[in-house]
This record gives C-alpha cells, sequence and structure tokens, in this order.
C-alpha cells in the first residue's frame, strides 16, 4: 500500500499546490508572463476532455509509431544478441562498433532518415527502434553471458547439447536482465516517437505538441504531454506484469 | 564400470596442481578422497567427469579415455546443488532424461518414481528455493541417479548443510548406495563422512596433489551411523586420517 499511496499523496500535494499558484495568477506573476501561458491543471483537464478525439487520433498513431519500433528493436536486439552469445566472432567484430554508435546523436540521423524514408510511418518507427536496439541487445547479451558457468558445467554432465545448455540455462538466466533492457526501450520509445515526428509529420502527439506550441495552445500542449506520459506508463506496467508471470523464480 | 588413472598431471597455467598421480577404483566400490583446501581434489573429480583434460597421464573409464566419453559415463554432483531455479524439483530430476530427447511427460514419469524412494513424494512441483536444504541436496542427488550412469562423482555433496541435516543425509546416501550399488568418487573434506561412506578413503597431500596414505574403511556405510562413527575402531582410523592429514610438518 505504502508504495501506491505516498506518491500518490505527494502527486495529490503537487498538482494542488500548482492549481493553487496558477488559478490565482501567481504563478504567471512570479514567471512575468501571460496568465493563459501558464494554464492551471483544472484547466489542463478541461482542455483533455474537450479535445479528447483529437488526442485519441493522434496519441494511436504515435502508438503504433512505439509498438512498431519497440517490436523491431525486440527481434533485432534480442536476435543480435544471440548471435553474439553464440559466436565470439561476431561479438568480438561488432560489439566495439554497436557502442560506438551510440555516440551518434539520433538528433543527426533522424532527417536523414526523413529524407530517405519519406513522411509516412518508416522514419519515426526506424528513430524508435535505433534508440530501443541498444539497451535491449546490451542488456540480453549480458543476461546470456551471467548464466552461471557451474549450471552449465553441470549441464554438459546431464548429457546436454550446445542448443539444450541455450535453452534450459543460457536462456532463463538472460531473462531477468532482458526484462531490465526492454523497460528501458520502453521509457525511451516515446522520446524517439516524439522526436520523429518533430522532424517531420502530419499527425501524432509529437506533432501536436509542436503545433500547439506555435499557436500557443499550451494547456492542449500539457495534455499531449499527459496521454504521452500515461501511454508510456501503460506500457510500463503491461511489460511488469508479463515478466512476472515469465520469471516466476524471483 | 571401474576407473584406472596412470601418471595423471593437471596444471593451470603455471601452477602444477596434480602431479603423477595413480589411482583405481574398483567396480561398485566407494573411493573416497580427503585433502586440505585447495589441494586439487575437486579437479581431480572434473579430470575424471571429462570436464576438463589432463596435461599428462591417463584415465580410463571403463574403457572410455577421451573426455567426450568419460562425460557420457560420469554422473557429477557439484558442491552446491545447483537445481535450477526455474523448473520445479521434478523437472530438475528428470533433466538428463530430457536431454537425452525424452518427453517430458515420460521424463517426468520416469523421475517421479524415485521421488517417493527418497522420501521427497508431494514436492515434485515445488520449485527449489522452497525445498529445505537437506530436500534439495536429495533432489540434485537423485538428479544425478536418473542420469542412469554408471560412475558417480561426488563433490562435496553435504558440505552446504548443517551438522544435524548433514549426518541425516549421509546415512540416507549410505541407504541409497545400499539399495542401488554404484561406483562412485567421493571427494570431501569432512574424514569422518569420507570414513562413513566409503569403502576405502585415499588422503591427498596439498599441490600438486599426491596419495599420502590409504585406508580401508571399518564398517561402510553401516545402517546406524552414529554407532558405527564412535566405535573405537572408526575412531582409531579416523585419528589416523586426520594424522595424515596435518602432514610432516605437524
Amino acid at each position: 500500500m505504502r508504495r501506491w499511496v505516498l506518491p500518490a499523496l505527494l502527486l495529490v500535494a503537487l498538482f494542488g499546490a500548482w492549481q493553487i499558484a496558477a488559478s490565482s495568477g501567481a504563478l504567471a506573476d512570479v514567471l512575468g508572463l501571460e496568465s493563459f501561458l501558464v494554464p492551471s491543471p483544472a484547466e489542463i483537464a478541461e482542455s483533455l476532455w474537450q479535445s479528447r478525439s483529437l488526442l485519441a487520433e493522434n496519441a494511436w498513431v504515435t502508438l503504433r509509431e512505439i509498438l512498431f519500433g519497440l517490436g523491431c528493436a525486440l527481434v533485432v536486439g534480442v536476435g543480435f544478441a544471440v548471435l553474439m552469445h553464440l559466436s565470439d566472432l561476431i561479438r568480438d567484430a561488432t560489439y566495439p562498433l554497436i557502442v560506438a554508435s551510440q555516440t551518434i546523436p539520433i538528433v543527426v540521423v533522424a532527417p536523414i532518415l526523413l529524407v530517405w524514408l519519406g513522411f509516412g510511418i518508416g522514419p519515426k518507427v526506424v528513430v524508435v527502434a535505433l534508440i530501443c536496439f541498444f539497451p535491449i541487445t546490451v542488456n540480453a547479451l549480458a543476461g546470456l553471458r551471467g548464466a552461471d558457468p557451474e549450471a552449465i558445467k553441470l549441464m554438459r554432465t546431464l548429457d546436454a547439447s550446445r542448443w539444450q545448455v541455450f535453452r534450459r540455462v543460457e536462456t532463463p538466466s538472460a531473462l531477468p536482465s532482458f526484462f531490465t533492457g526492454a523497460k528501458i526501450a520502453v521509457v525511451v520509445a516515446p522520446i524517439g516517437a516524439v522526436f520523429g515526428e518533430w522532424v517531420g509529420a502530419s499527425s501524432g502527439l509529437g506533432h501536436l505538441i509542436l503545433t500547439d506550441n506555435a499557436q500557443l495552445e499550451v494547456a492542449r500542449e500539457f495534455a499531449a504531454v499527459f496521454v504521452l506520459s500515461a501511454m508510456a506508463l501503460i506500457l510500463i506496467g503491461l511489460l511488469a506484469l508479463v515478466e512476472r508471470r515469465v520469471v516466476t523464480w524471483r | 564400470m571401474s576407473v584406472s588413472i596412470r601418471g595423471l598431471g593437471h596444471s593451470y597455467a603455471d601452477l602444477q596442481t596434480i602431479d603423477r598421480l595413480d589411482l583405481e577404483v574398483g567396480e561398485n566400490e566407494v573411493l573416497g578422497l580427503v585433502g586440505p583446501s585447495g589441494c586439487g581434489k575437486s579437479t581431480l573429480l572434473e579430470l575424471i567427469c571429462g570436464l576438463l583434460e589432463p596435461s599428462a597421464g591417463t584415465i580410463a573409464v571403463a574403457a572410455a579415455t577421451s573426455a567426450r566419453e568419460r562425460l557420457s559415463h560420469c554422473a557429477y554432483m557439484p558442491q552446491s546443488d545447483q537445481l535450477l531455479p526455474w523448473y520445479s524439483a521434478l523437472d530438475n530430476a528428470a533433466l538428463a532424461l530430457r536431454n537425452r530427447g525424452l518427453g517430458r511427460a515420460e521424463a517426468r514419469g520416469q523421475a517421479a518414481e524415485l521421488f517417493e524412494r527418497f522420501g521427497l513424494a508431494g514436492f515434485e512441483r515445488t520449485a527449489p528455493a522452497e525445498l529445505s536444504g537437506g530436500m534439495r541436496q536429495r533432489v540434485a542427488f537423485l538428479r544425478t541417479l536418473v542420469s542412469g550412469k554408471p560412475l558417480l562423482a561426488l563433490d562435496e555433496p553435504f558440505a552446504s548443510l548443517d551438522a544435524i541435516t548433514r549426518s541425516e543425509m549421509q546415512e540416507w546416501l549410505a541407504a541409497a548406495l545400499g539399495a542401488d550399488p554404484r561406483t562412485v568418487v567421493l571427494v570431501t573434506h569432512d574424514v569422518e563422512e569420507a570414513l562413513y561412506l566409503s569403502d576405502r578413503v585415499l588422503v591427498l597431500s596439498p599441490r600438486p596433489t599426491a596419495v599420502v596414505t590409504e585406508l580401508q574403511a571399518p564398517a561402510p556405510r553401516a545402517p546406524d551411523r552414529d554407532g558405527a562413527v564412535t566405535a573405537p575402531e572408526f575412531v582409531a582410523i579416523r585419528e589416523q586420517a586426520l594424522h595424515a592429514l596435518r602432514g610432516p610438518h605437524a
């Protein structure tokens, strides 16, 4: 209970303070801004309700980008981790390059992707996949390599083939670490999707945030941010649920 | 199934762990190996089981001399039980059968037959983490037996247990070997355990491992353990072994 009640109480307190500070005009005065630029939580909630169908439409666009991107990153990332685990040659050749590739800012890559792949969903999916690939791959690989060598030795005396060691020892050992990587990926995926939309899009929450910002629709901008983070939280929750069903021994 | 070791040598890098060791184990004989910590007892077991290749000399388990063949003849029980936490007690016990390609139901069925005999009935579906130390050790031993291999290599099988559980397990193992005789190589640092469970005990020297003395156990695997280990004859031989262990400098 404490785990939920304490942060919930803190959140209510913060929103309450924000509400009072914004609705009394004190917050706008301190910042030296017009009051419509500093919406109160109530105004944001009102905007959330009034623009619900617009927000839902755009949220669906962004959610699809996130899910497709995550899916690609999972398939390619886990596949790559397995290859690197099974072949020292592949690992030694590619691992330094994978780490080095992380120094290339996605900010630089996204516009190029736009040029190559157009204004559709393609470049957004690729941006999401690119930033999710690293945490998934690195953690899955660390998990596979972290399998207890004594357990592997024991499996060899129990007539296990390489494949059976992989399936019965290494894969289950890797699961907790894999889920850690997947959770990081789920957290960064919405950032990737929004950024992909900022570079060039005609819909999506990132696109909406950008246009609302230009039109000084600050309340709806906040509402879009709220929807985005709610989406990410639900995804993390679902992942945690799957983890608890799969990793039953921890 | 007998074991014959001739002129065995092994080294890790520059460290000579075993040097010109000769050793014989007869059919259905239980051979105890005692020695100070770090004397290379575990290495010797891994060499016999084919988990390691010697740097000199030969090891023959029945007619098998290559590491690969030895591996298929030997069942190894490591110091820690090494039960896989993601499998139930029964699935752990059935691992060797599964690795040999038996279907899940059939492998489980064969392993389950032994659960009753080993005092584990009702715990088939229990996760290893929920079993007591003694039960985990019994499941680990069962897993070793189910593999159906003629030679059992036991590496400090009860070292992690408390004194009471350990003596219970020794009595239990004695009964299990009485009902189902096997060729056993038992490594331990507990002289009493070695003399109670074995037919013959070799006292080993610190690195490089050599045989200091050979002792015949007075009453191998007597049903009444406490009586057997307190008999004057047993105590005298135990003192002899301890004296040999302390070495010429003591």
